[in-house]
């Protein structure tokens, strides 16, 4: 009797701290929501979405987001782009090719990549790759989008390396020897049977990456330049994240709540990110 | 019996906290907002603690919007703003009370040979309508804007001074003095604004209309550049007896000379 009690009364514990992440989960979702709708209303949200205008200060305010939303996007993919054959080569070679030592190694320097504070990347990015990109393409500043994006293409490698390795390590070894006693060499084992095998978690990895560099802030803005234009690939631009953190400080009145619709905005995009994930993850384990 | 004299000691011990901790509350002074006056209010706050070490003293950098805001909501004693407030704000029932002015500087990458600008110039060049240094008697580049974010006081000082609030075209808009400072001293383009307290040699600091900036010529008001740095209080309750001595002392001659040694200028005396 009395150890059933006990048992009870810690599943109980036990589920009141899994309920506070849920918790959070939830408290986040209300508050953003709750915060971020009053602007919308105020602006319309035809306005605030495909807007092209953003002087949050101005006497005659303009509040459209299509630049931040379309600079966000175009940052993701592009970084994704770049991003993934670098990550997916590697994480074949750690994967398939690499000695146990070599394998090691590398994933030790992977995580640590994954470990740089984002703060650094913007830092070593402001100090070396704008200056860089001015004097490679003639330009009259290198805080662009270009610059964005390299950044991210090197912050999402971790999540795209770590992720597509664990999926090939599971594609089953059967799969490999059919091919290589069919007569196959390794290398075309590994491009027509382990990487499809393994493409739902390589997909995962992708959409993962995705989040993480429609997410990041400091990062980019540190070398985007953050002016709120258009996106375009030699222009300063100005990020779904970047709006928010860089206006916060300083603001009031109507401009504050668009911030905080702006946020909103942001959740929704990581929201269907997280949907498509877990979509591709559970495509996978059927 | 072990468990029960632990019980005890905490309970001891949170209760002794929670005493110092009330004491300590009527003695001290918040103070809340603009991060340009980072530099001054630090000053003000080490040198006023020294003499009364009693009080606390403490200073949240959280910029001028959000320290108005603070006063407004009695989360601090003083609000400190870079900017002069808004009517809506004084029909809000706040009051500012100027502490000092800041000269805001031009700054150019050293290798810029372009020492003068006139206040015409800068607006020109701020709203587009000049894009090459040649225009202006320089090098024949283009010029590369570099500012503050929205809603910042630096920006809102500089762009009403200079009659271009709302038509900059900035090509960078950054979120700290110090930034601005290092984007500039990478790109011999780049043309910005700063407080000039922060001004370091990294940078350029240009005449306005042949006047250098500097304290002097900020106090006399013979450069143009300038902005106040205000205390933010409310007209309708009364400040604590020890923020009411201490906002006294920082308008006093003891303190001005505090202030001008923090990089500007002293609006008491």
């Amino acid at each position: 009797m009395n150890t059933r009690f006990k048992e009870t009364a810690v599943k109980a514990v036990l589920l009141s701290f899994a309920l506070a992440a849920v918790a959070s989960v939830a408290l986040i979702t209300v508050f953003l929501v709750s915060s971020g709708l009053p602007a919308i209303g105020k602006i319309g949200l035809l306005e605030f979405i495909i807007g092209k205008r953003w002087a949050s200060t101005a006497k005659d305010p303009g509040f459209g987001i299509l630049p931040f939303i379309l600079s966000s996007l175009y940052a993701a993919t592009c970084s994704i782009l770049i991003g993934s054959p670098i990550g997916l080569l590697c994480a074949l070679y750690l994967s398939k090719a690499a000695s146990k030592r070599t394998r090691a190694v590398i994933s030790t320097l992977v995580d640590l990549l994954s470990g740089i504070p984002s703060v650094v990347f913007g830092l070593v990015g402001m100090m070396v790759l704008v200056p860089g990109i001015k004097q490679l393409f003639n330009l009259s500043d290198g805080s662009s989008l270009l610059s964005a994006i390299i950044v991210l293409s090197i912050m999402v490698l971790p999540t795209i390396v770590k992720v597509s390795t664990t999926a090939l390590d599971a594609v089953p070894r059967e799969y490999e020897d059919s091919s290589l006693a069919l007569g196959a060499s390794q290398v075309q084992t590994w491009l027509g049977v382990s990487i499809p095998a393994a493409r739902n978690g390589i997909a995962a990895s992708l959409v993962l990456g995705a989040g993480r560099a429609i997410g990041e802030a400091m990062a980019v803005m540190m070398v985007s330049g953050n002016a709120a234009n258009m996106p375009s690939l030699f222009q300063s631009v100005r990020f779904l994240t970047t709006a928010v953190a860089s206006e916060m400080s300083y603001s009031s009145g109507l401009q504050r709540q668009a911030l905080f619709s702006i946020a909103l905005v942001l959740y929704v995009f990581i929201m269907i990110m997280n949907m498509a994930l877990s979509w591709l993850v559970k495509r996978s384990a059927s | 019996m072990k468990r029960t004299a632990i019980v005890i000691a905490i309970i001891a011990l949170a209760a002794c906290m929670a005493f110092a901790n009330g004491q300590r509350e009527t003695r001290s002074i918040s103070t809340d907002g603009s991060t340009s006056m980072e530099k001054v209010i630090g000053a003000l706050g080490e040198a006023y603690t020294q003499l009364h070490s009693e009080v606390g003293f403490t200073y949240n950098p959280t910029g001028s919007g959000s320290g108005i805001a603070s006063v407004k909501e009695g989360r601090c004693d003083i609000g400190l703003s870079s900017r002069a407030l808004r009517d809506s704000e004084k029909a809000e029932g706040l009051v500012e009370t100027p502490l000092a002015y800041d000269g805001i500087a031009i700054i150019v990458h050293p290798s810029n040979s372009v020492e003068n600008l006139s206040m015409q110039q800068i607006a020109a060049i701020y709203t587009g309508e000049i894009t090459s240094w040649k225009a202006v008697g320089g090098p024949d580049l283009p010029i590369v804007l570099i500012g503050r974010e929205a809603g910042s006081g630096t920006r809102d000082g500089f762009e009403s001074i200079t009659g271009t609030t709302d038509q900059c075209l900035y090509r960078q808009e950054l979120t700290s003095t110090g930034d601005v400072i290092a984007s500039v001293s990478q790109n011999e383009n780049a043309i910005g604004y700063a407080s000039l307290a922060s001004i370091k040699s990294s940078v350029k600091a240009l005449k306005v209309d042949g006047i250098a900036p500097s304290e002097e010529s900020v106090k006399d008001g013979t450069y143009a550049v300038q902005r106040p740095f205000m205390l933010i209080t409310k007209a309708t309750a009364k400040l604590s007896q020890t923020a009411q001595a201490f906002f006294d002392w920082a308008l006093s001659s003891q303190a001005a000379g505090i202030i001008s040694s923090s990089g500007v200028v002293s609006a008491g005396l």
